[in-house]
């Protein structure tokens, strides 16, 4: 796979095929951590560290453990679990070694140990045959979809928190219905065909 | 069918679990970060809402101010002395007993008060409003009544009622995240059981208020002489109560021409606020 190749594959993990948007994965961090424009951010660095991570190892752990033994049905499985650990390591990782880091992103690493936004990636990276390097760049590029997604969205409700809707819609009403036509703004990108 | 086909993956996915269950627990050891003991005794003690009113992000954050000498142990106003005492203990200090305090906006000029200098239709926070001109009452010490104090509560204590925002002292935890969220500062902490307040923060000439509210306080001066204590001087055209001295008399609630000398009195249900 050449260069282009892999810029072309990040363009599209990012805006046509946005993973909240288009695909609808990690809807529950979206609606959850989206009520400030910093928190929103630090989520999306966050999943962003955990992809790009778990992209790498989950595509080790399936084409050096499980495709030798003919098990590629276990990958979900074994996947939450990598991820699971992998989540868990970091955590200690970076509070022993970047406190700083630790400080930022330290209470979103818990949350994404299951997030199915991270999941996702590693299995659609397999699920497409991706080699390793571009693994680990759908992993990266899809994260960062992610955060501009939910960085978007939190700004959007930042304006909203000012604005009376009738009383029907305050709340996770309007909520819904702004992410919706967030998502179609970003449906627009559907049409580029790479 | 082979018994392999069941035995293999089985032992691979918990060799697998094996691995990094092992992989975590030497890590644990490895990356062990020594926090002071005290830090999570004093997050036992503490209230845990995280409601930011002692100026940091939330409770741990809170107790590892105090370990570390940053934030005195009395810090923690909703805990109160209770909580300041063991916090104490924990520390190896004696704290001195300090006063509940409870929030008070100290503005009475409601819709059917206060004269308001334009129709603001803009967006439904007080500090937006703020902007246009100091808010659409005439008045540039009132309460703009859009609920930036209520969004600041993390007790839900605050509410909006007929354009003033009015605390219930029932939830009201005196940790001053109010105080700060106001942009007039009209929100002040008094004494918990103090009977008595001057709901006006106006400092204009007498002649100017009584233009701009019905209900603001024109620094006449009659509840400075009233007072038998000495507790309430006019300063600036605004009387002003010093709590430590009030004896809650209630002599200046008598005298007050403009009535904005508040009550509060201790009935079945709580507390019940009036002025006359």
């Amino acid at each position: 796979m050449s260069f282009t190749d892999i810029l072309l594959l990040m363009f599209g993990a990012i805006l046509v095929e946005n993973f909240i948007f288009s695909k609808f994965y990690g809807c529950c961090p979206f609606l959850g951590v989206s009520e400030k424009p910093d928190t929103a951010l630090g989520m999306g660095m966050a999943v962003t560290f955990v992809m790009t991570l778990s992209g790498a190892a989950t595509w080790a752990v399936y084409h050096f453990l499980l495709k030798p033994f003919g098990l590629e049905y276990l990958k979900t499985v074994a996947f939450i679990l990598v991820i699971a650990a992998l989540v868990q390591f970091i955590e200690m990782f970076l509070r022993k070694f970047i406190p700083a880091l630790y400080a930022s992103l330290g209470i979103y690493l818990p949350l994404i140990t299951t997030n199915c936004a991270v999941l996702s990636a590693a299995l659609l990276a397999i699920q497409n045959e991706y080699s390793f390097v571009s693994a680990v760049a759908f992993g990266f590029a899809s994260a960062l979809g992610f955060t501009l997604a939910i960085v978007v969205f939190a700004g959007v409700r930042g304006k909203m928190e000012f604005s009376k809707p009738p009383r029907a819609f305050r709340g996770f009403p309007i909520t819904l219905i702004a992410a919706g036509l967030l998502a179609m703004a970003f449906a627009g990108f559907s049409g580029i065909r790479l | 069918m082979e018994f392999s086909m069941i035995l293999i993956p089985a032992a691979i996915l918990a060799g697998l679990g094996l691995f990094f269950g092992i992989l975590l627990a030497v890590a644990s050891r490895v990356f062990a970060v020594k926090v002071d003991e005290r830090v999570p005794q004093i997050c036992e003690v503490l209230p845990g809402a995280n409601c930011g009113g002692c100026g940091y992000s939330g409770c741990e954050a809170l107790a590892t101010a105090i370990v570390e000498g940053k934030a005195p142990c009395s810090a923690c106003t909703v805990g109160g002395h209770t909580a300041a005492k063991k916090i104490g203990a924990i520390m190896g200090v004696t704290v001195v007993k300090r006063h509940r305090m409870r929030a008070q906006v100290m503005c009475s000029g409601g819709e059917e008060y206060a004269v308001k200098k334009y129709a603001y239709e803009g967006a439904q926070d007080c500090l937006a409003a703020a902007r246009l001109a100091g808010g659409d009452k005439l008045c540039p010490y009132g309460c703009i009544g859009l609920g930036t104090c209520v969004a600041a509560c993390p007790f839900e204590a605050i509410r909006v009622e007929k354009g003033v925002a009015v605390v219930d002292y029932r939830k009201c935890e005196g940790c001053g995240a109010c105080v700060g969220a106001c942009p007039k500062k009209l929100i002040r902490l008094i004494p918990f059981k103090s009977a008595h307040w001057v709901g006006c923060m106006s400092s204009e000439k007498g002649g100017v208020v009584t233009k701009q509210c019905k209900v603001g306080c024109i620094g006449c001066g009659i509840c400075q002489r009233a007072c038998e204590e000495g507790a309430i001087t006019v300063n600036g055209f605004l009387a002003e109560i010093d709590y430590s001295k009030c004896t809650n008399c209630g002599k200046c609630v008598e005298k007050c021409p403009r009535h904005i000398i508040w009550s509060a009195e201790r009935q079945e249900n709580g507390l019940y606020l009036h002025r006359l």
